[in-house]
């Protein structure tokens, strides 16, 4: 059935991508989550589409995972990475070992394994998914949070513990490995003697900070000169394809070069260009990639033994869970990051295939033990996302406000007349704005580092997505005066509008918007006010612009003002002629056809001054020829 | 003696009297011009500023075109804020004691249309003394305005020649020749300044 060569097998994986991805995302599921369920059903075990070459497509979409690693590094000055030098030390460190031991004593205590066995095994299971969770964190906007941070802090540790790991497994051999004869894994490098090898792998490092700094540069400059966009993300790829293929010569992981490469790059001003060419190519790797996970899991194998596969995963998770929130404890972090961090990290990952594959290839496992915990693996792997949008649903909102509650209870304004959504960037400025008028706000925010934050300033604040009506009847929203929407993301800032208006109908909303269609919708929807997070600040630019160019200063304040009136009442006339015209026309046409019409109309109607009061030449007309008698006499007379 | 000009043109890319009459005044020494509606175009007077220049300056001077028989509208708002009780007025406000105070304001129509009986039934002197007023309140030494007549239709020799004079009488003021109490009998300082 799944014969049919290269245009069969893109035609299966990407429509399956297509459909299960919106269809996850509208769930609020996220996409990771949608990947995996569509391999799933493609795969082997459901209908059947793909069969066993799944486990090929794993491998080369694990080129994706490369590519994330080159993007983060991208994003990470140097500077920064010092920073985190505490926690991917010391968090990592720990968290590796800590879960390695007791997964190990585990294995020794209640199975008749081998220690050797029991260690490859730990320290195969303490690694977590690097490409679920950064994915995911990265979906949900919360990589920059604390929680998020140190999640990442952990990963990279645990990408560079591979390194040693696959170093010292062929040394806790127990068997003839299944396949130790033909080691395709053996490199040219293998052929020198351990220090050599190391001053090898040192200066394969140098050299790619070396080049990164100073030939890099100039290189993609020669070819940005050609203004062939393609020939700049053919040199992008090469770029990273040749540091993979670099590292693997020398026996690292080509993910780590590739972030190395990224940091040292995050300086350079080719950066955003990189990273717009690569992340499409990392998008649909890591969705391939996660099809293939979840077509892997081996559904023969787990009804065969539901309850040992059971029993696997949920101890895996819970042990990592239990690790990771005393590591997490230990090293400071507040409730609502650990959480994040916790419910991020608990899962297997997917060194844990190719640790598992080398282990069996070194005789350090064998295939029935290692089987059952691939599959464990693989539905850990799964089942990151749901924890992690159970984290977001129930744990947070209940603890988040519940921290709160203890430490408000005695404030007799239980009820705050005001709710604002939305911390970030716009959001904060209308919180310090309304706290300099002294006008107590609650305050719903989906970064816990924000909600920590507001809450040791002594603030009424809900962790939470604002737009799941539970939350805002919890923030007072039947009491309150006004709802301010100011959310970043403008998708949620329509969701938490569309909740307000059909639960709580008689509280007012005020709206942050993007664009144009933005707004029509928000209008239609019925908020009271909607603001265009760009028209003020783009029109004070104009306005110092005028100035700059001698233009006085108060004649530019009442054009700004003119035309910010103007503005606001075609963008309501326009949504009204929206629904007289097709649909068709809609989008991108709509856009330039809207455009045209407010540009016309400047030209009309700006153009005339409208100060007329101040404006003598209609008196001259009127009363000139009455009093210039009077005037040439008097000045004769002077 | 240090003089500040305080000047409110809302729509001053729109003037040719009030230009003229600006033009080069910066030059004069110890002269401060101060554009009221270019350093607060929305309004927002800064208050402490304001005071600040006002106790730097020996004479302050209202520079503005006659609207409504008042100031423009910036003006109001400038003294509501800056002319603080306790500040510039009232038992502890001395800021402003003893300095010179006069209006420099320029009008569409001729002087003698500025009488009883006529278009505008009461004399220029007349229809200021709410500001000249406010000078006084505020325990300044006001003494009479320079007035521009017939702006509507002032142009060349003699819009210069007003330029001249009232240049003329801000270098006169600045050089500590004017005696207050020998202009307060003219009506206007521009016949005093043409005797000089």
């Amino acid at each position: 059935m799944h014969e049919g060569g290269f245009f069969y097998q893109a035609f299966v994986y990407m429509s399956a991508a297509v459909v299960s991805v919106p269809l996850a995302k509208k769930l609020g599921l996220g996409s990771v989550l949608g990947y995996l369920i569509a391999g799933i059903v493609i795969g082997p075990y459901v209908i059947g589409l793909i069969g066993e070459e799944g486990q090929d497509v794993m491998h080369f979409a694990e080129f994706g995972v490369v590519m994330m690693l080159f993007l983060v590094g991208l994003e990470l000055q140097p500077s920064l990475l010092w920073k985190l030098r505490a926690p991917i030390l010391g968090l990592g460190g720990m968290q590796v070992t800590i879960t390695a031991g007791i997964i190990m004593a585990i294995a020794l205590l209640a199975t008749p394994l081998a220690w050797q066995t029991a260690l490859a095994i730990g320290l195969t299971l303490a690694l977590s998914s690097t490409a679920i969770v950064l994915q995911t964190l990265n979906e949900k906007g919360q990589m920059k949070s604390e929680g998020g941070q140190n999640a990442f802090s952990v990963l990279l540790f645990q990408d560079i513990a591979v390194i040693p790991i696959l170093a010292i497994f062929p040394l806790l051999a127990i068997t003839d490995g299944a396949a130790s004869g033909h080691h395709d894994h053996a490199l040219w490098i293998d052929h020198f003697p351990i220090a050599i090898k190391t001053a090898i792998v040192l200066g394969v490092v140098a050299a790619i900070i070396f080049c990164g700094k100073y030939l890099i540069g100039p290189a993609f400059r020669l070819i940005a000169q050609t203004r062939l966009r393609e020939l700049f993300t053919a040199a992008a790829l090469l770029l990273i394809i040749g540091i993979a293929l670099l590292m693997t010569q020398v026996g690292l992981s080509p993910a780590l070069g590739t972030f190395l490469a990224g940091v040292v790059l995050a300086q350079s001003e080719y950066r955003h260009e990189l990273e717009t060419d690569i992340e499409p190519f990392k998008g649909l790797l890591l969705g391939l990639f996660f099809i293939a996970v979840g077509a892997s899991i081996d559904f023969s194998l787990i009804a065969a033994n539901p309850g040992l596969i059971a029993l696997l995963v949920a101890g895996l998770i819970l042990i990592k869970f239990v690790v990771l929130a005393i590591v997490g404890r230990v090293f400071g972090m507040g409730m609502d990051s650990n959480f994040l961090f916790t419910f991020s990290l608990a899962q297997g990952g997917e060194f844990a295939f190719v640790l598992f594959s080398f282990a069996l290839q070194n005789g350090v496992i064998t295939a029935d033990v290692a089987n059952p915990l691939i599959a464990a693996v693989a539905i850990s792997m799964a089942l990151t996302p749901l924890l992690m949008i159970i984290n977001e649903k129930l744990i947070q909102p209940r603890f988040g406000t519940k921290e709160k509650d203890s430490r408000k209870q005695d404030d007799i304004d239980e009820q705050q007349p005001l709710i604002i959504a939305g911390f970030g960037r716009f959001g904060s400025t209308i919180g310090r704005f309304m706290q300099a008028n002294n006008v107590q706000a609650t305050y719903l925010d989906i970064d816990p580092n924000n909600v920590d934050l507001l809450r040791k300033m002594g603030l009424k604040v809900f962790y939470g997505d604002a737009s799941r009506h539970d939350l805002l009847e919890a923030a007072g929203a039947h009491e309150a005066q006004l709802l301010i929407v100011a959310v970043d993301d403008s998708e949620k800032c329509h969701e938490i509008v569309e909740t307000a208006k059909k639960h709580f109908p008689n509280l007012p909303v005020l709206t942050r918007t993007i664009g144009w269609n933005d707004s029509y919708e928000m209008m239609e929807m019925g908020v009271e006010g909607f603001y265009r997070e760009y028209l003020d600040s783009a029109l004070r630019m104009g306005a110092d612009a005028l100035g700059k160019m001698g233009f006085r200063s108060y004649q530019v304040q009442r054009s700004l003002k003119l035309f910010r009136r103007r503005d606001e009442q075609m963008v309501r006339e326009l949504a009204e002629l929206r629904h007289e015209q097709s649909a068709l026309i809609r989008g991108s046409k709509q856009r330039i056809q809207d455009m045209e019409r407010l540009m016309q109309d400047d030209l009309n109607r700006m153009v005339k001054d409208k100060d007329m009061g101040w404006d003598a030449t209609s008196i001259k007309a009127d009363f000139g020829t009455l009093l210039k008698p009077i005037i040439d006499k008097e000045h004769r007379e002077e | 003696m240090k003089i500040l000009i305080l000047f409110a043109h809302p729509a001053f890319q729109k003037s040719t009297v009030n230009k003229a009459l600006t033009d080069g005044i910066n030059l004069i020494e110890n002269v401060t011009f101060h554009d009221l509606y270019e350093e607060y175009p929305d309004m927002d007077i800064d208050i402490d500023r304001e005071q600040e220049l006002l106790t730097k300056h020996d004479c302050i001077v209202f520079m503005h075109p006659m609207y409504w028989y008042s100031t423009p509208a910036i003006f109001k708002e400038w003294q509501d804020l800056v002319l603080e009780h306790g500040w510039a007025y009232g038992s502890t406000g001395n800021a402003l004691l003893g300095k010179l105070f006069f209006l420099a304001v320029t009008t569409g129509a001729p002087k003698e249309v500025f009488q009883k009986g006529e278009i505008q039934n009461y004399t220029v002197r007349e229809l200021l003394a709410p500001l000249t007023q406010t000078g006084t309140f505020c325990k300044m030494n006001v003494i009479p305005p320079f007035v521009t007549h017939g702006g509507l239709i002032l142009e060349g020799e003699r819009l210069l020649q007003y330029k001249a004079e009232y240049h003329k009488l801000l270098t006169h003021i600045a050089q500590d020749k004017l005696d207050p109490e020998k202009v307060k009998e003219y009506e206007y300082l521009n016949h005093y300044i043409k005797e000089v």
